[in-house]
């Protein structure tokens, strides 16, 4: 692994120098004060200081809606058009992380391109972040990031250290390479540790994510699922908002005044009332507490057999987005016998309603 | 960062064949045959599948949906489906006529395990549309006819008007290396020459069954697969010999769309053929 260092002041000279025709998302702070990643032009609104963006990076692959292929009546044509060269800059660990796992999601016995073709044309640019109490991914194990980026910046005050994680990430220090200085004195090497260190005891939130696949199987019948169904909305905003959900309806959109349609795939949620409808009216996850039995199945258990970790990666955006308090930290922390008296508070309100 | 933008994927897995409607024709008043084939000559002979595997069928304006391959893959070239109208994509499918095109990606699914299968006597009961798969089953076992043992054939519909295949079972029936029993809930025909009751009925019909050495083989409505699993039981067939075909949402066929999950498994991808033994670990159909 190679390290170099960045002053801050020449950041933005260093996107510009490596932006050319491609398309920067940044994390981008909205009226609301939230963070969402965005295409910047004007690197003056990226702004580093957040903790977890609205929307997974995700979407910057696999759009809320796009097309797939064109289909006419004897022709079908795969439609790309929504890929082209991105850069991720500002992406933290745990979104890192997602990433990796829905590599291995979108290549397992079947590719699927779009992520795949998406994925060769992106760089991610990692940058090094503060946890809040929201924050898991120390119990997942994905606060740290051995693989899976270009250029990981970490923030040391005036300078980043800047680790360099694959061959592009190589090239992009060579498109400018004055910017950067080659060797770390000992109060850098002091100073990084000495963040690191901080950063680790920053961490307030500790769940038992080993014990889940056991608990999820030995609970599979509490009552306190059942609780769960009658409190959630079936919103679905916990599945748009994750970084691993990877759920998606296909539609067939006849194009007005053409002989084709475009096939499109749009994201879909489990927890969603239709989602498990066939034909002839027959659903079979009509209770929403069936519904959140899969998607904790899904975060808690089925990944670790499969690619050996939680789907979860940690992130905490279940838990700030979820209107009635039912996510990764309270169901985890539910299922280990713990009961967490606001969100008991909350959910026997919201039963009672 | 100036590259040419362009995306090289070799191959699009969601990306339909264009295929023709050879022939099709009411099987009953809901549910019509059709037989397929892929407009590309050497694609149509190229696409291989095995038993039990199905295809997603795309109907221009409407979409795409799951339908098992009721043919033989020992007969290739073209694929036949059994399809009931339920609704958009079906509806739409039954206004089209033979040379219309539709699309077609597969085979996808685990299909049945053929090679476990071999050398066994096979049982297979069938009801309503669960002959779509098993037609398939019946047709190949019948068409390698030395690789198994006996086999039994119990196929059951409400009247004989809704009897799927309904004059090719009454024709494969008369072969003598086959047993096969057909019946109906009610005879409102006068005409009808088979038994009368439901498929589990035909059960006390069976003789000699070697439960070690019998592959049991289920498909229909929900009510009957319960039934028809107390009576393999009962025969004492071992549950890891019993196989059974599941329906669930599919939106992709491959793994990735999510809909087919029961439980942790794809259905899709792990089945839609799973053994009973699999079943009972399934913490969803409990
Ligand atoms: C492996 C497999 C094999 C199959 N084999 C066969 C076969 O051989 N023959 C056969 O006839 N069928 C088969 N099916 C079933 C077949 O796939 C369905 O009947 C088909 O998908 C119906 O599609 P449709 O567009 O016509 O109906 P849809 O328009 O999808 O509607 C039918 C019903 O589905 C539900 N539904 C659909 N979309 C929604 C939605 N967005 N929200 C809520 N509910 C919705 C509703 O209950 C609706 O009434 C198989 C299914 C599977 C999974
Ligand atoms: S389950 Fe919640 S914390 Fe875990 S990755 Fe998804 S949104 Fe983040
Ligand atoms: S768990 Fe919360 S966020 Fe998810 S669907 Fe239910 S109410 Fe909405
Ligand atoms: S049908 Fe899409 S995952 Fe199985």
């Amino acid at each position: 692994m190679k390290i170099v260092k960045l002053k801050k002041d020449n950041l933005f000279p260093f996107l510009e120098a490596i932006k050319g025709d491609a398309e920067l998302w940044a994390p981008v702070k909205k009226d609301d004060a939230k963070h969402t990643f965005q295409p910047v032009d004007d690197f003056s609104q990226i702004d580093l200081d957040y903790t977890r963006t609205i929307l997974p990076p995700r979407k910057i692959l696999l759009p809320a809606k796009f097309n797939m292929y064109q289909a006419s009546k004897s022709e079908f044509t795969s439609d790309f058009s929504h890929i082209s060269k991105k850069i991720i800059f500002g992406i933290h660990p745990c979104d890192i992380h997602a990433f990796l796992t829905m590599d291995k999601f979108y290549s397992y016995e079947i590719e699927d391109p779009y992520w795949l073709e998406a994925r060769k044309n992106l760089v991610l640019l990692g940058h090094s972040c503060w946890p809040d109490e929201n924050c898991m991914c120390k119990s997942t194990n994905t606060h740290v990031v051995e693989e899976g980026y270009d250029l990981f910046f970490t923030d040391l005050e005036d300078t980043y250290v800047v680790w360099i994680g694959s061959s592009r990430g190589d090239d992009l220090i060579r498109e400018k390479p004055e910017l950067f200085e080659e060797d770390l004195t000992d109060t850098d090497i002091q100073k990084f540790i000495q963040r690191r260190e901080n950063r680790d005891k920053a961490f307030t939130t500790e769940i038992n994510f080993a014990a889940m696949p056991d608990l999820m199987e030995l609970k599979y019948n509490d009552a306190l699922w059942e609780k769960l169904g009658d409190a959630c909305l079936a919103c679905g905003s916990c599945t748009n908002v994750c970084p691993t959900c990877n759920c998606y309806n296909v539609e067939d959109r006849p194009v007005l005044g053409k002989d084709f349609s475009n096939i499109q795939r749009c994201w879909d949620a489990c927890t969603l009332e239709n989602y498990s409808g066939v034909a002839g009216g027959e659903n079979f996850r009509e209770k929403r507490a069936d519904r959140l039995k899969l998607w904790y199945t899904h975060k808690l258990q089925s990944y670790i057999s499969k690619y050996g970790k939680p789907a979860c990666v940690g992130c905490g955006r279940c838990v700030a987005t979820c209107p009635v308090d039912i996510n990764v930290k309270t169901v985890a922390q539910s299922l280990d016998g713990n009961e967490v008296d606001s969100f008991w508070d909350r959910l026997s309100k919201e039963v009672t309603k | 960062m100036n590259t040419e933008n362009k995306i090289t994927a070799q191959s699009n897995p969601f990306l339909p064949e264009p295929a023709r409607i050879v022939r099709t024709y009411p099987l009953t008043d809901d549910v019509h045959f059709f037989q397929v084939r892929i407009a590309d000559m050497e694609k149509a002979l190229s696409f291989r599948y095995e038993i039990g595997q199905f295809a997603m069928i795309s109907v221009l304006g409407a979409g795409e949906a799951p339908f098992s391959i009721s043919s033989t893959p020992s007969r290739p070239g073209l694929l036949e489906f059994c399809i009931r109208r339920a609704g958009a994509v079906t509806s739409k499918l039954f206004q089209l006529k033979e040379n219309d095109f539709v699309g077609i990606r597969g085979p996808y699914g685990n299909g049945f395990p053929v090679e476990k299968m071999q050398g066994k006597d096979i049982l297979i009961v069938m009801g309503g549309l669960g002959a779509a798969p098993l037609r398939s089953v019946l047709l190949y076992c019948l068409d390698n006819r030395d690789l198994f043992g006996r086999i039994i054939l119990l196929h059951g519909a409400k009247r004989p008007a809704e009897m799927l295949f309904r004059d090719e079972l009454l024709d494969i029936k008369k072969r003598d290396d086959l047993e096969g029993y057909l019946t109906v809930d009610g005879d409102d025909t006068g005409q009808w020459t088979e038994n009368v009751g439901v498929v589990t009925t035909l059960f006390p019909k069976l003789e000699n069954i070697n439960p070690e050495n019998t592959v049991g083989v289920v498909c229909g409505p929900p009510v009957m697969y319960k039934f028809v699993l107390q009576e393999f039981l009962k025969l004492d067939i071992p549950k890891d010999q019993i196989l059974m075909t599941l329906e669930r949402r599919m939106k992709c066929g491959v793994g990735k769309c999510g809909h087919c999950a029961i439980d942790y498994i794809y259905t899709c991808l792990e089945g839609p053929v799973f053994s009973y033994w699999d079943v009972t670990h399934m913490r969803e159909l409990i």
